[in-house]
């Protein structure tokens, strides 16, 4: 088993934005450690010499001309918003 | 002949011999929806829009002018996938109230050839699942036995298609989620060539892998839906022209199958005996079929979840109850927004995949998992270009089982496993089409149909060849 200790698994939620109960601690650490012992399976490939692959596309850059078009409203973006003024996104302040 | 035990390509030709209008045909969805409601296939049905799609339709056969296949079709489409003014939850509660103020480009090119959408399907939360059971709507049912898992994560897609509630379906496919699910339920799944159909305004998981594409009742239906959908789309760089060919001719005589060894490698009894049964079937036909090696198959699991994770965890960073969707009711700061927010609305499985996609990112993680998972990646891939360089096409189970029962797997890392035929796929870019073919003694099974890049035609003959076969 990797040992992922109760530290990593706090820091990782903290990364991640989401918080753990005690509970969901204990079932979260189980749970990534059963994976990550599962990702030892990755060592059974020889990697030596090869370079990584991002995206299977051979595009590296795809550009295009650089012409003005109409872009969505902005009323209508900001209805999705749970919470806006009807231009801009409404949230705790940030700066003192 | 009943409208809805008609395919979809049946179905154009009725419609166009103004044998049935399109009104009668979504009015048919429509009541086998509500008869059939309990697969709990959809988590949005519309219609009212269907219905007055279904009439523009009639109009526009009415006026005999020129038009696509697909006009007055009523076909679903995956909740992952927006569509304008039509609610889009991903199956997640953080999506429960958002309504896209845009149509995906597949959505509007569905509309623009007259497509009559029936409604939004339901999927593992954020197509994170391969069972259909991490749906926060509850799990969609298998449609040949309601005690069965619909698959994942286009379940309700498949699940729709094969109870005869659409004509056809789109999924997505990040790791076999079209062509398990089309498995399970006895139904056409096709994952085109990556970069053959735009993913704009599909709600990202993992967007080195991710595909559209659809899912349907004939192989023949799912050129017809591919025709509209597929090509390249200004709002998706990464989008291209994949050509098809406009009829399928079912011909294999000739065509080199290839067959690893490591696919059958622990493979149960009649789900060998199924297999086989298709290889003799190509054999017969006049296919030639050869032996061929990938050393890296066993591995392409462990990639994938890597890679897969790892991509989740950055898309999702999205879901912050800021832009849209739903927020936490009380916070104290902007952390503690978001922090609450994606606590209080994520899913279990959403959560573990994000924390591993973040665990295999971290500082001091990052070389051991998330770059050597990049670099089998390069391994896997050359190995499938490879064995695909000495046949024209790859052969397959689709799954390594028929579908199991409802809260049968309790273990998500094993539930994994279910996916290990499709997604070497996603991983090399290839097109694949899954086609049921023999059965367990029960349930569907499929068998999978792999190709070069770009030969989005070749895999959809071979499984026409093969749904010929199986009569």
């Amino acid at each position: 088993m990797n040992g992922i200790s109760d530290e990593e698994v706090k820091h990782i939620a903290k990364l991640s934005a989401i918080g753990l109960s005690e509970k969901e601690m204990s079932s979260m650490k189980k749970h990534l450690s059963a994976v990550l012992d599962y990702f030892k399976t990755l060592d059974k490939v020889d990697v030596s010499g090869v370079s990584p692959t991002a995206h299977i596309l051979s595009a590296v850059n795809v550009l295009r001309e650089d012409t003005p078009r109409e872009s969505m409203p902005t009323d209508e973006l900001m209805k999705t918003a749970p919470d806006s003024d009807g231009s801009s996104y409404t949230v705790p302040r940030v700066v003192e | 002949m009943d409208i809805i035990d008609m395919t979809l390509c049946e179905l154009s030709a009725a419609l166009k011999t103004k044998k049935v209008s399109s009104l009668e045909a979504t009015k048919a969805c429509l009541k086998r929806i509500e008869q059939t409601k309990e697969l709990n296939n959809f988590i949005t049905v519309c219609e009212d829009e269907a219905i007055e799609a279904a009439k523009r339709a009639d109009e526009a056969i009415a006026s005999n002018g020129e038009y696509s296949p697909l006009l007055g079709v009523p076909v679903a489409v995956k909740d992952n996938i927006v569509t304008k003014n039509v609610r889009t939850t991903c199956a997640s509660k953080i999506l429960e109230n958002f309504v896209p103020p845009y149509d995906a480009t597949v959505v509007k090119k569905l509309k623009s050839a007259g497509a009559v959408l029936i409604g939004k399907t339901n999927m593992d939360e954020f197509a994170m699942g391969s069972t259909n059971e991490f749906s926060a709507f509850g799990a969609a049912h298998n449609a040949v036995d309601f005690t069965r898992v619909a698959g994942g994560s286009s379940g309700g897609s498949a699940s729709a298609v094969a109870a005869k509630q659409a004509f056809g379906a789109l999924g997505s496919d990040t790791g076999g989620s079209i062509r398990q699910p089309a498995a399970y339920n006895g139904a056409v799944g096709f994952k085109p060539t990556y970069s053959a159909v735009s993913r704009y305004g599909l709600v990202a998981f993992a967007s080195s892998l991710d595909q559209i594409g659809p899912i349907t009742r004939s192989v023949d239906d799912a050129l017809e839906l591919s025709k509209v959908i597929f090509g390249k789309d200004i709002h998706d760089s990464t989008s291209a022209d994949v050509l098809l060919p406009d009829k399928l001719s079912g011909e294999v005589k000739g065509r080199v199958i290839g067959v690893a060894d490591e696919f059958l490698n622990g493979l149960g009894e009649k789900e060998t005996a199924a297999f086989n049964g298709a290889v003799k079937a190509l054999e017969k036909m006049g296919a030639v079929v050869k032996r061929v090696s990938i050393s890296s198959f066993n591995a392409a699991l462990a990639v994938y979840y890597v890679l897969s994770s790892a991509e989740a965890s950055s898309n999702l960073a999205r879901f912050d109850g800021v832009k849209y969707g739903r927020r936490a009711e009380s916070y104290t700061d902007i952390s503690d927004l978001y922090e609450r927010t994606r606590t209080e609305f994520l899913g279990d499985e959403v959560k573990r995949r994000i924390m591993i996609g973040n665990y295999v990112l971290s500082s001091g993680y990052y070389d051991a998992y998330y770059i050597k998972a990049s670099k089998a990646r390069t391994v896997i891939k050359r190995e499938y270009d490879e064995a695909l360089s000495k046949c024209d096409a790859l052969l397959c189970p689709t799954a390594p089982s028929a579908a199991p029962k409802i809260g049968e797997e309790t273990d998500p890392a094993k539930a994994y496993l279910s996916d290990i035929y499709t997604v070497p796929v996603n991983i090399a870019g290839l097109p694949a089409v899954s086609v049921p073919f023999g059965s367990d003694g029960k349930m569907p099974l499929g068998v999978q149909v792999i190709a070069k890049a770009c030969s989005d035609g070749v895999v959809l003959d071979i499984a026409k060849a093969l749904e010929r076969a199986r009569g």
